[in-house]
């Protein structure tokens, strides 16, 4: 312990504590005291959460076939994919959402049997277009990651597993996905983090994310400050959680002499 | 190679085998045939054609014409020389222990599962026998206690032998070597070539592509000499490193002496 405490890092231990103190004692906390709000925060957590979670899983697993198809794929299935990762870097994530919630989110309605199938009470909310526009705009930025992947794998690897006879399923299941993986898992990791801050704008289409409370209580409360303070502290909590995943995930297979 | 009315099975037979890159003809009508327990050396100067010759018999090139068969079953092949049987060819590559001039062991994995990959993942072998197989067989290159490290952190003749001892887990009929101790430092050339002569030693069919003359005349039961393409001279080693006919490999053993 004593190797951590030295002089600079007193200095900076204090200064951070005494920020934390004044924020505590200066700023107007009261309303975190509120159940209601308190209920909402964690409603608000927990939507951007599960929203960031499986848009990143559905995002990875399109962005798989994306990336092998540029990579290694006949034209006909180069090119589209190619396009389709252009289209999604080459325009806004909010001007996606708003397309696909003001745009074919509107348009459902008008549409009889989508009005009456089973699927309405799902589609007529607006948590199914945000999850289909984060994940399509996961699937093209790592679409495009996993191009590089795919092809930065030296081939040797590859033709080791060919010639002691690996059907091609089990070479690219077994050898080739998972050093793709490997390679850009730092990537990825930036990735994610990139996409949990995309989530608040969710909240334009009336999904009611941690952001979206943040408001809400500004709006009831008239305090400014201090909900985004709060906000900033959450995000940065699980910004950490996922920095620290993907470094553990690095750590399972040593590739590199450290 | 067969002495007229040699009665052992041929395990890899190639029979005037053509490769063309675009209009660069490679292999221009080579024929090889390996009796089991044979060591076939293949010499010759860089683009002499002898590395692709070795992976035109487990197909890593496909030859342009010409017939491989092996353990006397012939390799489905479309007119144009690409295999027609994936499945056969799968079957046969797993009885062909390649190993590479650059190791490719899989960086992803330690030693130990490099060795148990294809046995357990393709042969369908259980995995607590595939395990005993591949500690014996890490215990005889020398890499007990290797087994649980990644080959990132192995010296390339400590690859090399993984390598080596990876092929012969899935325990192949024959053994191909492309140049096995080329990307070595000199001072790791020795230990892989003494596994190589172990493998020799116990009558193990293989055909060896190698710039390593002396270790050549001492392991080969047969050598191939080629040039431009084309079997320039073959024979016992005895005969052709100690009186070449062919003014090419004459000029050729003496640059590379």
């Amino acid at each position: 312990m004593r190797g951590f405490w030295v002089p600079r890092r007193i200095v900076m231990a204090v200064i951070a504590g005494l920020l934390v103190l004044w924020c505590a004692m200066a700023l107007n906390w009261t309303w975190l005291a509120d159940p209601k709000y308190q209920a909402l925060i964690v409603r608000g957590i927990w939507t951007t959460g599960w929203l960031l979670v499986v848009t990143m899983v559905l995002g990875m697993l399109l962005a798989i076939p994306l990336g092998l198809a540029q990579a290694a794929g006949p034209w006909w299935l180069a090119q589209p994919a190619a396009g389709f990762c252009g289209l999604i870097r080459g325009t806004p994530l909010l001007l996606q959402l708003w397309l696909l919630y003001y745009g074919i989110g509107s348009l459902f309605p008008s549409i009889p049997w989508i009005r009456q199938s089973d699927l309405w009470p799902i589609l007529r909310q607006a948590w199914p277009y945000a999850v289909l526009a984060l994940t399509m705009s996961v699937a093209g930025y790592s679409g495009e990651v996993m191009r590089g992947a795919f092809k930065g794998v030296p081939y040797g690897q590859l033709e080791a597993a060919k010639a002691m006879g690996m059907p091609r399923l089990t070479i690219f299941r077994r050898i080739w996905l998972p050093q793709a993986f490997h390679r850009v898992l730092p990537t990825l990791g930036g990735e994610t983090v990139l996409t949990l801050k995309a989530t608040p704008l969710v909240a334009t289409i009336t999904v009611v994310d941690i952001y979206a409370v943040s408001s809400r209580v500004r709006q009831d409360t008239f305090i400014v400050y201090e909900p985004l303070l709060l906000l900033a502290v959450v995000y940065m909590a699980i910004a950490g959680v996922i920095v620290l995943l993907f470094r553990w995930l690095e750590s399972l297979v040593p590739q590199k002499r450290v | 190679m067969a002495k007229d009315g040699d009665r052992r099975p041929e395990a890899i037979q190639v029979t005037d085998l053509h490769k063309s890159f675009g209009t660069h003809k490679v292999l221009k009508g080579v024929s090889l045939t390996a009796r089991e327990g044979d060591v076939v050396a293949i010499i010759g100067g860089s683009g002499s054609g002898k590395s692709t010759m070795l992976r035109c018999i487990n197909f890593l090139e496909t030859p342009t014409s010409g017939t491989i068969h092996v353990a006397g079953e012939p390799v489905a092949m479309r007119p144009d020389g690409a295999p027609s049987d994936r499945r056969q060819l799968d079957r046969i590559r797993q009885s062909l222990g390649m190993v590479f001039q650059s190791f490719n062991l899989w960086t992803h994995r330690t030693v130990l599962e490099n060795l148990i990959e294809v046995p357990v993942h393709v042969q369908k072998c259980p995995k607590d026998v595939a395990v005993e197989r591949a500690r014996k067989l890490l215990a005889r290159v020398g890499l007990a206690e290797k087994e649980g490290a990644y080959p990132a952190f192995m010296s390339g003749g400590q690859q090399q032998r993984a390598a080596i001892a990876r092929a012969l887990c899935m325990e192949p009929k024959a053994m191909l070597f492309d140049e096995p101790t080329s990307a070595l430092d000199p001072e790791l050339v020795g230990e892989v070539l003494q596994v190589i002569r172990g493998l020799a030693d116990e009558g193990r069919t293989m055909i060896l592509v190698t710039h390593e003359m002396k270790f050549a005349r001492e392991v080969a039961s047969h050598v191939i000499y080629l040039h431009n393409g084309q079997i320039e001279e073959e024979g016992p080693p005895d005969q052709l490193f100690g009186a070449p006919r062919s003014e090419r490999l004459k000029q050729f053993l003496k640059s590379v002496a």
